[in-house]
């Protein structure tokens, strides 16, 4: 099972250390973690998807609260919230297939950020399902590097 | 105008009433010894910076105020981390200083480098690493704070040289605030109700108290709810101390070594109550077995302790003292009257003993006399093993802060620096050290410590040439195969030892090192001599290392095997 915690932090030297090492720690899987600055310069906001059941998740809620640099944790399973991801693609496309590859792109409201006579560099953002989605589809084409931020999350309201 | 760094430290010291500073110099922490060479606060000398962590340790638990230790950079502050981890697994407040090498040099591997806010961040409640000396006044703050609130725990502070000595204007502060540090102390009232009802409804509830009922000072809450609700109280190692244990209700230990009355209590109990103790796998046995029958009502200071090893189905968050206290108010008892008398009548059926041997020294009888003797006064710290055990169960310990062990980290060298900051913080106390001849000679050289800071403390060694705790494992669990713990092991021994050839030779003579240290050493060969020992020793206001020669293959009984069901205990003796 997969949740979404979301944790404000003090935005210091050494939080990111901190969060990872617990995880690491007590032997918490994280899938992914994003982390940037919020509205006020002196927090960061954390986006953690952790895998485990409700005793693990409930473990790494208390253990995030007691980290002293942590300031506040929401978590998402009891919150309903918006969330959204961004992948980055570098494909083989040559002018045959890249007519068929933008199609797509369109379809995802996705970019292109870069084409050459070879490849092609395309964007798509939104939940994670959409997001995995959209690689199946480009996996045809023959993915030569990929980039993935992980997600951010925001409670809805 | 305005302070340098060092100064800062200096003022902080004083502002926050330490008056014992353990440590060990060097180059990265030079500008702060010499402020303290004319500074009123006494500086504690030790020979190894892992003495100085388990001495500001000692001093802590024994006072319940701030440990102090200051290292030097690289190796002297990784010294400290067995120290450091030691105290955080026993939440004791502890304030590490330790140098640093200038910031310009920081991630250069410069001499005496290391990444210690790296390396203490896993065993620490928190740690800085000062990089603008206009911080370190509010840092020390912090520092100080954190380590005394909440669930304690030790904070370091890494100071970089050029830190020491830049010159701030910044004030130390008087009071702190933290928006992300804000510890509950204060127990929800519906669910302390919700605890009385189910108090109420108990035939057979008992009381687990652990390290945190002593941080937190509510002995007294304890006793009176104890009197009020007539329920049993057995204690875990940390937790010794908290209640009387010559109480009729006192169940003493429980757990892998406790009482076979206080592990049966637990295990037909319909009520647990846990207030300050985390539910260790050396308490529970085999967590799904334990306490089957019981409803589990869980009091702490740190949300994170409930639900971690057990389903609580009560939780109190909260400081115990304030809790017993609401508690108390409330709270009538339910008809125990039966479940006490079972208690009564289980410890007359099985008391804590053991086999005399004639003239031989029974390890549990050098306790036993330690305890008579100083008529369970003393200040008790430990090693790690079997001679933390029989500390645990043959003294009857009746004051909070009077027991100081390494229970969750099991670490061996802490009892006798840890001795020796307790005897800091308490000049006439009597304070034993209750060691092993393995775990004694782990810190053994804080002798020189004790011996030049004039600290009276009473070594007493349970000396029977074994590592005795890993050997009784192999005796009981691996056909007697004594790989590497027999200390008396030399070149020439057969591979299976055989007792008979074994040689006489000293390895080493405690006495005489006693002696080389310029303190007095004694060894006690025979049963008789035990008492008059202990007499003289407790006589001499000097450091005295007592060499008891004691039965070598005794065991720790009774005993639950690890990973075990409480059930399984095995007695021993017959």
């Amino acid at each position: 099972m997969k949740h979404t915690v979301s944790v404000l932090v003090e935005n210091k030297a050494g939080v990111l250390a901190r969060v990872a090492g617990l995880f690491s720690g007590r032997g918490f899987n994280i899938s992914s973690l994003t982390v940037g600055e919020t509205q006020d310069p002196t927090m960061s906001r954390m986006t953690i998807v952790v895998k485990g059941d409700d005793a693990v998740l409930e473990q790494v809620n208390k253990q995030l609260n007691k980290l002293i640099d942590v300031v506040k944790v929401q978590d998402f399973k009891t919150e309903t919230f918006v969330d959204s991801e961004l992948i980055m693609l570098k494909l083989h496309a040559s002018s045959k297939n890249r007519a068929e590859i933008i199609q797509i792109v369109d379809i995802f409201h996705g970019k292109i950020l870069d084409v050459t006579d070879k490849n092609v560099i395309v964007e798509a953002t939104g939940p994670t399902e959409k997001v995995d989605s959209f690689l199946n589809l480009m996996r045809p084409y023959g993915i030569k590097e990929m980039a993935r931020t992980g997600k951010v999350a925001l409670s809805r309201g | 105008m305005g302070k340098t760094g060092a100064e800062i430290i200096i003022e902080a010291l004083k502002k926050e009433k330490v008056e014992a500073v353990f440590g060990y110099p060097g180059g990265a922490v030079i500008d702060i010894f010499d402020l303290l060479f004319d500074a009123d606060i006494n500086f504690y000398l030790v020979r190894h910076e892992q003495g100085a962590a388990h001495a500001a340790d000692g001093y802590a638990r024994a006072t319940g105020k701030v440990g102090v230790c200051l290292a030097t950079s690289g190796p002297g502050a990784t010294n400290l981390v067995t120290g450091l981890a030691t105290a955080y697994m026993d939440s004791v407040p502890m304030v590490a200083l330790c140098g640093q090498v200038p910031t310009s040099m920081i991630g250069n591997d410069a001499f005496q480098e290391a990444d210690i806010t790296g390396i203490t961040r896993p065993v620490t409640k928190h740690n800085y690493l000062v990089k603008d000396v206009d911080e370190l006044p509010r840092v020390i703050k912090e520092a100080f704070y954190i380590a005394s609130s909440g669930r304690p725990g030790p904070v370091v502070i890494d100071l970089p040289k050029d830190v020491q000595k830049s010159v701030t204007k910044e004030e130390y502060p008087d009071s702190i605030k933290m928006r992300s540090y804000q510890p509950t102390y204060e127990g929800h009232i519906k669910q302390v109700e919700k605890l009385a009802n189910a108090i109420k409804k108990a035939k057979r509830p008992v009381i687990y108290a652990g390290g945190g009922m002593l941080i937190s000072g509510a002995h007294k809450e304890l006793l009176e709810l104890v009197d009020k609700a007539n329920i049993p109280v057995t204690t875990t190692l940390l937790g010794l101390g908290c209640f009387p244990e010559r109480h009729p209700l006192a169940l003493e230990m429980l757990g892998m070594h406790g009482t076979q009355y206080a592990n049966y209590a637990v295990m037909e109990s319909d009520l647990l109550i846990s207030i300050g103790a985390r539910f260790d796998d050396r308490v529970t046995g085999k967590i799904d077995e334990f306490a089957p029958h019981a409803k589990i009502a869980h009091i702490d200071i740190d949300p994170s302790a409930i639900s971690k090893n057990v389903t609580v189905h009560i939780p109190v968050v909260g400081d115990a003292k304030d809790v017993l206290q609401k508690l108390n108010k409330i709270v009538e008892p339910g008809d125990t009257a039966e479940w006490c008398e079972t208690i009564k009548k289980w410890k007359k059926e099985y008391p804590l003993c053991y086999q005399d041997e004639g003239d031989i020294i029974k390890p549990q009888f050098v306790v036993e006399k330690i305890d008579e003797v100083t008529k369970g006064e003393a200040i008790i710290a430990t090693e790690v093993g079997q001679n933390q055990m029989w500390a645990a169960q043959f003294f009857k310990y009746s004051h909070p802060k009077q027991f100081l062990s390494s229970g969750g980290l099991g670490t061996m060298g802490y009892g006798f620096p840890a001795a020796i900051g307790a005897q800091v913080a308490f000049p006439d106390k009597v304070v034993f050290d209750i060691a092993g001849d393995g775990s004694f000679q782990m810190n053994i050289q804080e002798l020189a410590t004790a011996v030049c800071h004039e600290l009276p403390v009473k070594v007493a060694i349970l000396n029977n040439g074994y590592l005795g705790m890993v050997r009784q494992w192999q005796e009981l669990f691996y056909s007697k195969r004594y790989s590497g713990t027999c200390l008396l092991k030399e070149k020439g021994c057969l591979h299976n030892c055989d007792e008979k050839i074994c040689g006489s030779t000293l390895i080493p003579d405690f006495v005489k090192v006693a002696e080389g240290y310029s303190a007095v050493g004694m060894r006690i060969l025979k049963k008789e001599d035990v008492v008059p020992a202990l007499e003289e020793a407790i006589k001499i206001k000097r450091p005295v290392v007592m060499d008891f020669v004691v039965a070598k293959e005794e065991n720790v009984f009774p005993m639950v095997p690890a990973g075990a069901s409480l059930r399984q205990m095995l007695s021993g003796i017959s």
